[in-house]
């Protein structure tokens, strides 16, 4: 399977509706998990949760620290890596020592964002996503489209086709029976794995926890059936203490999906102790830079590290609405994907992507960390300036609207040639300014025919 | 004799560059009823744009130029009523971002800042009405722009005028707060999901069977009545100021 581009999404009806329906529901649990006064406080828990995650990102290096200690005192292991490559590596020379050639994986943006699976894969370890989602676009090849919901744009009939293709079996369109395929091949996965692959939606400073949110349980599996578990995470995703766990959990479910608390929330810390049944023999947390630390030294924009990966503003987004998650260049899309691609990836791979929005604001309106993502979209169209287009259309537009004379004599030549008729709205205009930005305004919707007379004229008619 | 608590005094408007070159309309519906409100309005020739396609488009040095003539301009006015929210906002929000660091310029932002006032909002908080005698006998229903909901938080302020006209049906779309797809530079830079989203408003607008569009942006009803038009729709726009002038 590929990817749809831009202009291929905008202009397939069903993915369309797809995709509407898609962010639709969960915009619409998510606004009934906090109205009506279900959640009273839903505002000053996120004022809270800011704040926790402003004074951490401040204090980073000390929690860091603090961190690291807690889970050696538990018996694990923190391994730093300042790349994707070091990331992967620990876990090759690691699984080479071992002996193990099978991973089973939980859902984790923070792997996708270095391509682990890749490369893993590329190293003969077979690497298994046991997420449904993640499963089903690992099969597919595919980006993930959402960061909640990996395989948001694929209908029951896509699945259908995909199982038939990759796992040999015949076409099945019944969600739930497709849902048994995968747990029938997975379970066996979880049962063979040496090592398992999680996430981390939180690491908690005071006691050297990894905390897990999920729906199916398929990340509890993964860090308890294998003997080995390598939680992987990025530095910003540290919060002090145990208890200002109960803020996040409570914004990220609701937030996310609506839902209170997910199905299962998993707080590990550390390897399988003498007295206990279950759990690991060994326990590792990879702690990940790849840019975080270059962000963290920028003030202005270091609150983009606040995210808690909860999707809401992918749903709330008009724009992601339209174009999908595959028309964004990283892993990350939707507005978060916007203010943190150019800061990772660097700002001159895609100069457009700060401009791909309205500035409506929605945004940071449902963000449950507060991160104000207009402003710091604003910020990196401020920095991709002396590279823009625009540089000159603003110069013009500057000397026009500090010089009323001048003002006054463009307007009346410029719109004077669009031809001036009260309460008409054109669908053509003529040359010169069929071209430029009036062309792309007409290649979509009419415009306004100026009036026979502007405001100021009839002001000055007015006086007379 | 009953004297009012409330004398009306002199108040400066803000025609915004898009309001003066192509819906002055809305712009001679305002004078209208802050005249009928008993205002002296005044009209600063000078005036010309808040800067905000700039500001927008990352260029502060070109913003600053702007705003800094629109300081100059409405220096000393006691009030300036804008009919957008969108430019209030540029005024009463932005121009603080810009002008940074800037001891002195802020200065000034701030002198000016309490004095700006959108159209709708200074008829309730400052002109303290709700009601300005208008009649409209149409269907209508209002749509949110951006700037006014989300930074001047005005979601009750234009519907308390419009419950108050008389004959006015006021029906709400289910996406009243959802953008109409405007934004700017962003509609012509990507005319294709700018189109999109205002499509799906569109659609909605239709649902609620009415025969006009209120709001208090004349961009975003240029973006929709463009839209509208473009598909053979024959629901109009127009500017709360209007709605409010008709009589």
């Amino acid at each position: 399977m590929r990817e749809n581009t831009r202009q291929e999404t905008l202009d397939d009806p069903k993915l369309q509706l797809a995709l509407y329906t898609a962010t639709g529901r969960l915009m619409d649990h998510r606004k009934k998990a906090i109205g009506g006064g279900k959640v009273p406080e839903y505002q000053d828990l996120r004022t809270r949760a800011a704040a926790v995650k402003r004074h951490t990102l401040d204090y980073l290096d000390v929690y860091l620290t603090q961190f690291e200690a807690a889970v050696q005192a538990n018996g694990g292991k923190v391994i730093w890596a300042r790349d994707g490559a070091e990331a992967a590596d620990f876990i090759l020379s690691l699984a080479k020592e071992k002996g193990e050639s099978l991973i089973v994986k939980s859902k984790s943006m923070t792997s996708e964002e270095i391509h682990l699976n890749d490369r893993l894969i590329k190293h003969e370890l077979e690497t298994v996503e046991t997420d449904l989602g993640e499963y089903i676009i690992q099969l597919a090849g595919l980006r993930p489209y959402h960061i909640v919901a990996p395989a948001l744009q694929m209908t029951r009939y896509d699945v259908s086709t995909l199982f038939e293709e990759k796992l040999g079996i015949a076409k099945d369109d019944v969600i739930e029976n497709q849902t048994m395929t995968a747990r029938r091949v997975l379970r066996e996965k979880f049962l063979a794995a040496g090592i398992g692959i999680t996430g981390a939606n939180f690491l908690v400073a005071d006691s050297g926890a990894v905390v897990i949110v999920e729906n199916e349980g398929n990340a509890r599996l993964s860090s308890s059936a294998p003997k080995i578990q390598i939680a992987i995470a990025g530095i910003e995703k540290m919060i002090p203490r145990v208890r200002d766990l109960g803020v996040f959990l409570a914004l990220l479910g609701r937030s996310a999906t609506g839902q209170a608390l997910t199905s299962y929330t998993s707080i590990l810390s550390g390897p399988r102790r003498k007295d206990e049944r279950d759990g690991p023999e060994e326990f590792y947390v990879v702690l990940l830079d790849a840019g975080r630390t270059k962000l963290l030294a920028d003030k202005e924009k270091r609150e983009s590290l606040q995210c808690i990966r909860c999707g809401a503003c992918l749903n709330y987004c008009p724009v992601y609405r339209k174009v999908g998650g595959h028309s964004y260049p990283w892993v990350y899309s939707g507005p978060i994907g916007k203010i943190i691609t150019p800061q990772f990836q660097g700002k001159e791979k895609d100069p457009w992507l700060p401009f791909m929005s309205s500035l409506c604001g929605v945004c940071a309106e449902v963000c449950p960390v507060k991160i104000d993502i207009p402003k710091i979209l604003l910020a990196l169209r401020r920095e991709s300036q002396k590279s823009s287009d625009d540089a000159g259309a603003m110069k013009w537009f500057a000397r026009l609207m500090t010089r009323p004379w001048l003002y006054r004599l463009a307007a009346s030549f410029g719109l004077g040639w669009l031809g001036r008729k009260d309460g008409v709205w054109v669908r053509e205009v003529k040359w010169p300014a069929s071209s430029g930005p009036l062309k792309d305004w007409l290649a979509v919707r009419d415009f306004p025919a100026p009036p026979e007379q502007s405001f100021r004229d009839w002001w000055e008619k007015r006086r007379k | 004799m009953i004297y009012s608590v409330f004398m009306p005094g002199r108040v400066s408007i803000f025609v915004t560059c898009i309001l003066d070159q192509l819906f002055p309309k809305a712009g001679v519906a305002m004078v209208a009823v802050l005249e009928r409100l008993g205002y002296d309005v005044e009209f600063r020739k000078e005036q010309t744009c808040c800067g905000q396609p700039a500001f927008n488009s990352g260029f502060h040095d070109e913003a600053r130029a702007v705003a800094r003539h629109f300081l100059d301009v409405f220096d000393g006015a006691e009030h300036i009523v804008v009919p957008s929210g969108s430019c209030t906002s540029m005024i009463s929000h932005h121009f603080a971002d810009i002008f940074a660091g800037d001891t002195k310029m802020l200065q000034r932002v701030h002198a000016i800042e309490p004095r700006v006032h959108e159209f709708s909002t200074f008829l309730l908080n400052v002109a303290q009405t709700d009601d300005v005698g208008a009649r409209f006998p149409q269907r209508v229903t209002y749509h949110d722009s951006c700037h006014a909901l989300r930074e001047l938080g005005m979601k009750d302020v234009p519907r308390r005028l419009l419950r108050k006209v008389k004959d006015l049906e006021l029906i709400e779309m289910d996406t009243a707060e959802e953008c109409c797809g405007f934004g700017g530079t962003f509609s012509v830079k990507f005319a294709q999901i700018s189109s999109g989203m205002a499509n799906t408003k569109v659609d909605s607008i239709l649902k609620t069977g009415a025969s006009h569009v209120v709001s208090v942006d004349s961009s975003c009803l240029m973006q929709l009545r463009g839209t509208l038009s473009r598909s053979g729709h024959k629901v109009e726009t127009i500017h709360l100021a209007e709605v409010l002038a008709a009589r």
